[in-house]
C-alpha cells in the first residue's frame, strides 16, 4: 500500500523544482532582452548610412566608424592569415603524423590547452612586449592582427581535429592499400573531409577575435584615422566601444550604436557556426 | 584512429618534406604559450629582485606612480579578484544550472531548443558589450539605490551574466551525457522527476557541472573588460558590496599605458600572479577529470 503522505511529497518537489527552473529561465531570457532593447534602443537612433561610411569625429562623439570597421577587417584579415594555417598545420600533424598517445603529441595538446586558458589581458602583454617591441612592429594592425592569430590558435587546432577525427578510418586504409603518398592522400582525401570541422573553428574563432578588446588595447593602439598600411595603428571596434564609454564623455550614445553593430554581426557569425556545426553532427551521424 | 606510418609504405622525399613542415608547425603552435610564461617572467623579474614578492604582498597601499616613496601593495587587487569572482560563481552557478535543468527537463521540446539558442548567443556577447550596457544601465541604477554606483556588486552582477551561459551550455552537455538507462531506471523505480533530477542526473553528470564551473571561474578571474568599466576601481579591501574595487586584470589595462620602469615590471609581476590564479581552478579541474578516468577505468 502506497504512503499517500510521501506521494504528495513527491508531487510537491516536482512542482517547486519545476517552478524554480522556470523562473531562472525567464529571469536570464528577460535580462538578455532587456540588454538587447536597451543597445538597440540607445543605438539605432544614431545608426545610418553615414555613420558606417564616415570617419571618426570629436573623438568619436560624431562622425562615424568607416576607419574602426576598416581597422577590424584589417586585423582580422591577418589574424586569420597567420592562424588558420598554422592551426589546421599543427591539427593535422598531431592527427595524421603522431599516434594519439605519443609523448610528444600529448606534450603538444597539453601546451595547446595551456594557450586556451590564458587571460586575454595576459596576451596583450605579451603582444606588446613580443610583437610591437621585439620584433619591433610597433602599435599596428599587424601585431594586433598576430597577437589575437596566438588567442584563437587553439580554437583551430581544436575544431580542426574534431574533423580529422571524424573522419573515417577507410579513407586512410584505402589510400594507403592504393599507395597513394601522404600529401596527396591528406590534399586529396583528409582535409577536404575536416573542412566542415575547419570552417567551424574558423567562425568561432572570427567571433572570439571580433569580440576581444583587452588583447588589443597595447598592440593595435587607438588610433582613429583611416589605416592606410599594415603597419599603422588601427583601433578595433570592441577599443572603440571601450574607449567611448570610458574616456569620452559624451560617447555613450555612440558607443551603444557601434555594440549594436557588433553585436549584430557576432550573432549573425555565431548562428552560422552553431548551424554548420549542427549540420554537420547530422551529416556524421547518417553517413556513420 | 590507425597510426598512418604502420600502414603506408610511402618514403617519398615530399612526404617527409610535408611532415617536417607540419610538424614545424606543430612545434610554433605550441611554443607560443612558453614564450608567453617567458616574457611575462622576463618583465616581472625586476620587480620579483628589486621589489620582492613579500613588499608586493605586505605593503599596505597601491601607490605605483609616487616619486617619493612608491607602494606596491597587490593584496587588495588580488582581493578584489577573487571577490568579484566569487560573487559572480554565487550568482551564475545556482542560475545556471536551473537553466540547464530547465533545458532539458521542464521546458517543452521545441522551447527547449529556443532557450539553448539565447544562452548561446548570450554567450557570444563581448565582455566590452556586457561593460558598456554594464556602465549605461547597471551603474546608474545602484547609484540611484546606494552611490556611488560603480562598485563590487556591479562588477559580480555583470560578471555572473556574463559566465552564466558557459556554466549553463556545459552543465547541460554534462547532463545529456547521463546514460538513458539510469532515467529508465529510475522510472521504473517510480521515482518523481526532481528525484530523478536531485538523486539520479544531478550526482552522475557531477564531474562535468564541476568541471564547467571551474572552467567558468577561471574566465571570470581572467575577464578584463566587463570589469574595468563597471568596478569603479579604486585599489581597496571593499567595506561592503557597494564599495568600488580593482581586480588584477583592471590594474593592468589602465595602467600599462604609461607605466614605465619599476611600476611596469610590478604590472608584469601581476599579471604572473593573475596566471598562477587561473592555472587554480584549471588544475583542479584536470585533476578531477584524470581521477574521474582512473576511477572509470577500475570500475571497468
Amino acid at each position: 500500500m502506497p504512503d499517500p503522505s510521501r506521494h504528495r511529497r513527491t508531487r510537491t518537489a516536482d512542482r517547486l523544482l519545476g517552478a524554480l527552473c522556470w523562473a531562472s529561465a525567464l529571469a536570464v531570457v528577460a535580462v538578455f532582452l532587456w540588454l538587447l532593447w536597451d543597445l538597440l534602443s540607445q543605438g539605432l537612433s544614431h545608426l545610418s548610412w553615414s555613420f558606417l561610411t564616415g570617419t571618426v569625429e570629436d573623438a568619436g562623439r560624431g562622425g562615424g566608424i568607416a576607419p574602426v570597421i576598416l581597422s577590424t577587417l584589417l586585423i582580422l584579415l591577418v589574424c586569420l592569415a597567420v592562424a588558420v594555417p598554422l592551426g589546421v598545420g599543427c591539427a593535422t600533424w598531431l592527427s595524421e603524423y603522431q599516434r594519439p598517445d605519443g609523448a610528444l603529441a600529448g606534450a603538444i595538446t597539453k601546451a595547446v590547452d595551456l594557450l586556451a586558458s590564458v587571460p586575454s589581458i595576459v596576451f596583450g602583454l605579451f603582444g606588446m612586449v613580443f610583437f610591437c617591441q621585439v620584433l619591433d612592429l610597433g602599435f599596428s594592425i599587424t601585431a594586433g592582427g598576430l597577437t589575437l592569430a596566438c588567442m584563437i590558435l587553439p580554437i583551430i587546432i581544436r575544431t580542426t581535429l574534431t574533423g580529422l577525427h571524424s573522419a573515417p578510418n577507410e579513407l586512410r586504409l584505402g589510400a594507403a592499400a592504393l599507395g597513394m603518398t601522404r600529401h596527396s592522400a591528406l590534399r586529396h582525401l583528409l582535409i577536404p573531409a575536416a573542412v566542415p570541422g575547419i570552417v567551424v573553428g574558423v567562425t568561432l574563432g572570427i567571433s572570439r577575435a571580433m569580440a576581444e578588446t583587452a588583447a588589443l588595447i597595447f598592440t593595435s593602439g587607438y588610433a582613429t584615422r583611416m589605416p592606410s598600411s599594415l603597419s599603422d595603428s588601427g583601433r578595433a571596434m570592441s577599443v572603440h566601444i571601450y574607449d567611448l564609454a570610458m574616456n569620452v564623455p559624451g560617447g555613450a550614445a555612440n558607443a551603444a550604436a557601434s555594440a549594436a553593430i557588433l553585436l549584430a554581426v557576432l550573432t549573425a557569425i555565431n548562428f552560422t557556426a552553431s548551424k554548420l556545426s549542427d549540420r554537420w553532427h547530422a551529416k556524421a551521424v547518417v553517413t556513420r | 584512429m590507425t597510426w598512418w606510418r604502420n600502414i603506408s609504405l610511402s618514403r617519398q622525399g615530399t612526404d617527409r618534406l610535408v611532415g617536417g613542415g607540419l610538424g614545424l608547425m606543430a612545434v610554433i603552435s605550441a611554443s607560443v604559450v612558453f614564450f608567453i610564461l617567458i616574457f611575462v617572467c622576463r618583465g616581472a623579474l625586476p620587480a620579483l629582485r628589486e621589489v620582492g614578492l613579500t613588499r608586493l604582498l605586505t605593503d599596505g597601499r597601491w601607490l605605483p606612480a609616487s616619486s617619493r616613496e612608491p607602494q606596491y601593495g597587490v593584496t587588495a587587487m588580488l582581493a578584489g579578484s577573487l571577490l568579484v569572482t566569487a560573487g559572480a560563481m554565487l550568482l551564475a552557478t545556482p542560475l545556471g544550472l536551473l537553466s540547464a535543468l530547465f533545458e532539458r527537463f521542464y521546458a517543452p521540446r521545441n522551447l527547449g531548443r529556443w532557450y539553448r539558442r539565447v544562452l548561446e548567443l548570450l554567450a557570444g556577447v563581448p565582455s566590452v558589450v556586457f561593460g558598456l550596457w554594464g556602465l549605461m544601465v547597471l551603474v546608474p541604477a545602484i547609484n540611484r539605490w546606494h552611490p556611488p554606483g560603480q562598485s563590487l556588486l556591479a562588477a559580480t552582477l555583470i560578471l555572473g551574466l556574463m559566465v552564466l551561459p558557459t556554466l549553463a551550455l556545459t552543465a547541460s552537455a554534462a547532463l545529456e551525457s547521463v546514460p538513458a538507462a539510469y532515467f529508465q531506471a529510475a522510472s521504473a523505480l517510480g521515482m518523481g522527476r526532481a528525484a530523478t533530477i536531485l538523486g539520479v542526473a544531478l550526482p552522475a553528470a557531477r564531474t562535468g557541472i564541476g568541471g564547467g564551473a571551474l572552467l567558468a571561474a577561471a574566465r571570470a578571474i581572467g575577464e578584463t573588460m566587463a570589469v574595468v568599466m563597471v568596478c569603479g576601481n579604486i585599489a581597496q579591501i571593499p567595506g561592503s558590496v557597494f564599495d568600488p574595487v580593482r581586480p588584477v586584470t583592471s590594474t593592468i589595462a589602465l595602467e600599462m599605458g604609461y607605466a614605465t620602469a619599476a611600476h611596469r615590471s610590478v604590472l608584469f609581476a601581476t599579471a604572473l600572479l593573475l596566471i598562477l590564479m587561473v592555472a587554480g581552478p584549471l588544475g583542479l579541474a584536470a585533476f578531477v577529470k584524470t581521477q574521474q578516468k582512473k576511477r572509470t577505468v577500475r570500475h571497468a
